[in-house]
């Protein structure tokens, strides 16, 4: 299918800030021409109308497991979750084994998702070799090899004056450092967060002061390095208060929130279902009002899904004692649409800002928005289709969700990579 | 009322009328061990597994007796003694437990939410014995069983607890029963041991242990564990004794007929003087009897037994 005409759909634009009618023709993965009424021409046409036509959505934070963990996940089965998700990117955190703290692991990665040639795979580098916190990676080799950004995630870099160094090093390479915050020693010993919730249930708590204090020193860090500072997964109150505060004195620092912590409270860890587990934990009432807020005034820049797979017998366990974390490719976008858009905290524009072109922009990837000449990946939204959350149909390995059995309304429906169709439901291709 | 619940995991979740019976039950089975010969066949060729994740000797043996007193077949099962030691999951224990034919398991674990685990793996009924820092509901019930005996009702008091709230799955059961049954709860601990938003319980955070001891029916001491010294959440034992020992000289700020208590094993000389442990207003040692009185109540309630005197 080289060429395919989405024909009728109303187009989002998320840099003009407006949403109109018009088909789009892709030809040879990229976009040639955009407008109302384009003639087919012999090219296969996708009927679109009452579709919202995006730029592709870009998932910053994603755990693919791949090299290392192919239990939880594989590169194959998070490109699949991801396209089935109406993602056409992703971008991979580097917590594999082997850690992606060299160019090997990173070629690696690149080479098995251009051979599957599902969604476009951007792996992230380590800050420090093994994660461990004390050297510097070799990071303009990361960059050459096609690291995207440098994080140690879930294994926050403890010192501060390794982080500093880190941060002028990038800084220099031109790469963004994504941010983990999380101060271990708070943290210590923690499975969800510290409030009524885990005083009732008697799990040790994780204060919001724990990711608060590391916001603070990035912030820091950033405004003294001049490094561009991206805080992943953000979750409380406090840490809204002080990035809106850095932005407002233009502080090189940006921000991500998660569907699960824009929509759960640490209520949903009662009974000790362990997909609630995460880190940052599921936190207050207050806190995610002050995300959703942050995300309607353009404190919080990207939702990202901080997707990560585990297998059912890691999680068939003791709370304390099953790993962090939960899947979220393949609810992110249902969820956005339900709970965000479909409750006015987001207009589509600005859902569409925070899903496609604000991550294209912070990692400077292609896509963000439909142009001519540009790359076709695009992610059709039908708003009014509904469906249950059903872990067993997910694509990814992973079943651990705490959204089993909640109704969406807005969900992807095709999803439009290079310009191939990679995933599609209920939506006719005529040749 | 009759008993509907398959499980018991904590008083949070019963209502004023279960506590009640329970309560009630309970009157009934200490009535039997008063009896010369302590032993019903209530419930004959029912068997209640004892899984015990962590070292207990007053509560695994109270169950014990209770099950015996009741004519049940009862297992006992440590740890360290049992398949556990080669890795084996809660949730395969479980289900190997209750297809031996297992009725009732008993579950003391380390880890808060354990016995839900267990609860949800199998079909027999599970008794929470404790589950890390969340819930007692056994202790709680004998607490509760002994101050209404005491009192004659439970409605109007006020019952103070004393210590490491954080830590301690004994208060979190004691603040939901004493509550739902119409009492008031005070709490007063080092603020390090006290955890966030407890209040929402209906509990009432003191500053001072006076201030908590100020004209209250009952004063629950809690065991301090040395431990904690360790890890940071207070300076010594000479200043915790200090703040909130239970002395003589505090208890005269409670009322006269207080009843104290302590959920064991009691730190003699800090926690609780000796002279208060041992003087007339404890019933530290009736608590223990009234132990096995609910335990058999529960046992005979969860596992559907028949009349009591059979």
């Amino acid at each position: 299918m080289d060429r395919l005409l989405l024909k009728g759909g109303r187009v989002v634009d998320p840099v003009e800030k407006k949403i109109w009618t018009a088909d789009v023709l892709i030809d040879g993965g990229r976009i040639a021409a955009l407008g109302p009424d384009l003639e087919p021409a012999g090219a296969a046409v996708m009927d679109v109308r009452g579709k919202l036509v995006c730029p592709g959505f870009i998932d910053m934070h994603v755990h693919l497991r791949e090299p290392g963990y192919e239990a939880k996940e594989t590169i194959e089965t998070g490109s699949r979750a991801a396209a089935r998700g109406g993602f056409t990117a992703v971008v991979c955190m580097p917590n594999t084994d082997p850690v992606a703290d060299n160019k090997a692991v990173i070629a690696y990665i690149k080479a098995r998702a251009e051979q599957l040639g599902l969604v476009r795979v951007y792996p992230v580098g380590a800050i420090t070799r093994g994660s461990r916190g004390e050297e510097l990676t070799e990071m303009a080799a990361l960059k050459e090899a096609g690291a995207v950004a440098l994080s140690d995630d879930g294994r926050p870099v403890s010192s501060a004056s390794v982080m500093r160094r880190a941060m002028l090093y990038a800084r220099m390479v031109g790469l963004p450092i994504i941010s983990h915050c999380e101060d271990t020693s708070l943290s210590a010993g923690g499975v969800m967060h510290e409030g009524y919730m885990s005083t009732i249930l008697g799990l040790p708590g994780i204060p919001a002061a724990a990711e608060e204090v590391m916001v603070a020193r990035e912030i820091i860090l950033a405004e003294h390095t001049g490094c561009r500072v991206h805080i992943a997964h953000v979750s409380t109150a406090g840490s809204v208060r002080l990035i809106r505060e850095a932005k407002s004195r233009g502080v090189p620092v940006t921000a991500e929130a998660t569907p699960h912590h824009l929509t759960l409270t640490h209520r949903a860890v009662a009974g000790y279902d362990t997909s609630t587990k995460v880190n940052p934990p599921l936190r207050s009432e207050e806190d995610v009002q002050a995300l959703r807020e942050a995300l309607a005034d353009g404190t919080i820049d990207v939702i990202a899904t901080d997707h990560a797979p585990h297998t059912p017998e890691e999680k068939e366990v003791e709370y304390q004692l099953a790993p962090f974390g939960v899947v979220g490719l393949e609810t992110a976008v249902g969820l956005v649409w339900t709970e965000l858009v479909g409750t006015g905290i987001l207009s589509p524009v600005e859902a569409v800002c925070k899903l496609s072109l604000n991550p294209a922009r912070i990692l400077g990837l292609p896509g963000g928005v439909i142009r001519v000449g540009g790359e076709a990946d695009i992610t059709v939204i039908d708003p009014h289709a509904e469906e249950v959350v059903d872990p067993s149909a997910f694509a990814s390995k992973g079943r651990n969700t705490p959204f089993a059995g909640r109704r969406l309304r807005g969900l992807p429906v095709a999803t439009i990579v290079r310009g191939r169709v990679v995933f599609s439901r209920g939506l006719a291709v005529v040749a | 009322m009759k008993w509907k619940r398959k499980d018991l995991l904590g008083l949070q979740d019963l209502s004023a009328e279960e506590i009640a019976l329970v309560l009630d039950t309970a009157a009934s089975m200490k009535e039997i061990l008063s009896r010369p010969i302590k032993k019903v066949p209530a419930l004959r060729g029912r068997v209640v597994a004892n899984v015990f994740y962590e070292p207990s000797t007053r509560t695994r043996v109270s169950f014990e007796l209770a099950a015996k007193y009741l004519s049940a077949e009862s297992v006992s099962i440590t740890a360290s003694a049992s398949s556990v030691v080669k890795g084996e999951s809660l949730k395969d224990t479980a289900l190997t437990l209750a297809a031996m034919g297992a009725d009732v398991v008993v579950l003391r674990h380390p880890l808060a939410g354990a016995p839900h685990l267990v609860a949800r793996t199998v079909r027999c009924a599970v008794i929470n014995a404790g589950d890390g820092f969340h819930e007692h509901p056994t202790q709680a019930l004998l607490d509760l069983f002994t101050v209404r005996e005491k009192k004659g009702t439970l409605a109007g008091l006020t019952v103070a607890i004393i210590g490491d709230i954080l830590h301690s799955r004994v208060a979190r059961s004691n603040i939901w029963g004493f509550t739902k049954m119409g009492a008031r709860v005070r709490l007063c601990g080092p603020a390090t041991m006290m955890p966030p938003g407890i209040e929402v319980t209906g509990a009432r955070v003191c500053a001072t242990v006076e201030e908590a001891l100020e004209g209250a029916d009952v004063v629950m001491a809690l065991r301090i564990q040395k431990e904690r010294q360790q890890e940071g959440l207070f300076p010594s034992l000479r200043e915790y004794t200090g703040l909130f020992g239970l002395t003589r000289e505090r208890l005269a700020l409670a009322r006269p007929d207080a009843l104290v208590m302590h959920p064991g094993p009691m730190n003699r000389g800090v926690e609780i003087s000796a002279a208060v442990a041992d003087g007339p207003r404890a019933v530290i040692t009736e608590q223990v009897t009234n132990g096995v009185a609910v335990r058999m109540a529960l046992l005979y309630l969860l596992a559907g037994g028949g009349a009591v005197d059979g």
